[in-house]
């Protein structure tokens, strides 16, 4: 619920998506669910030359499995708050 | 600190450098900043380092890159350890 509740946090920022077939997309976050899927509005494909092309497609929803980073805004993240609600859930033992 | 399991280990690490060996020969040094039951990991000031065989060639090259903020996905994590330097 921790990672979810940050990724809701982070809707509308502009992200970049590394998936594990290595093809990076960046767009804006527009909603995540439990299973850290993800749908982004405006893509487009980092190093064209290399991936697929998807220039006819804008917007992507993204199996939270085949992700292996998201890229986020420095700013946007309160790094403070994280490791306070990160000791709190690892106290409720909640695995 | 009462229990010593695994993730109390891992808890003693929040915002220190921590060393993070994931699958597909990859490693990422970063400051940990929060992390869940599944090991996804929130990162900052990342580097992170790529092991590439060129072509049969017996040598092993590095690619690395740094980034600001990282989200890791927990089922690519292999360990997590304070940073060997």
């Amino acid at each position: 619920m921790l990672i979810f509740s940050v990724f809701k946090t982070l809707t509308d920022q502009e992200v970049t998506v590394e998936l594990k077939n290595d093809l990076s997309i960046i767009g804006t976050l527009k909603s995540v669910d439990q299973f850290l899927n993800i749908k982004l509005d405006n893509i487009r494909v980092l190093d064209e030359d290399r991936h697929p092309h998807m220039m006819a497609v804008r917007n992507v929803f993204i199996r939270g499995s085949v992700v292996r980073y998201v890229q986020l805004p420095r700013q946007a993240v309160d790094t403070q708050l994280l490791e306070d609600a990160t000791r709190r859930e690892s106290s409720n033992q909640k695995r | 600190m009462s229990v010593s399991e695994p993730f109390d280990l891992i808890r003693v690490s929040l915002s220190e450098r921590v060393f993070v060996k994931l699958r597909g020969d990859r490693e990422l040094r970063g400051v940990l900043h929060a992390y869940d039951g599944h090991m996804n990991m929130v990162l900052s000031d990342v580097e992170e380092t790529i092991y590439v065989v060129d072509d049969e060639s017996p040598e092993v090259r590095t690619v690395k890159r740094n980034v600001e903020m990282l989200f890791v996905r927990g089922d690519g994590v292999v360990l997590v350890a304070p940073p060997s330097r």
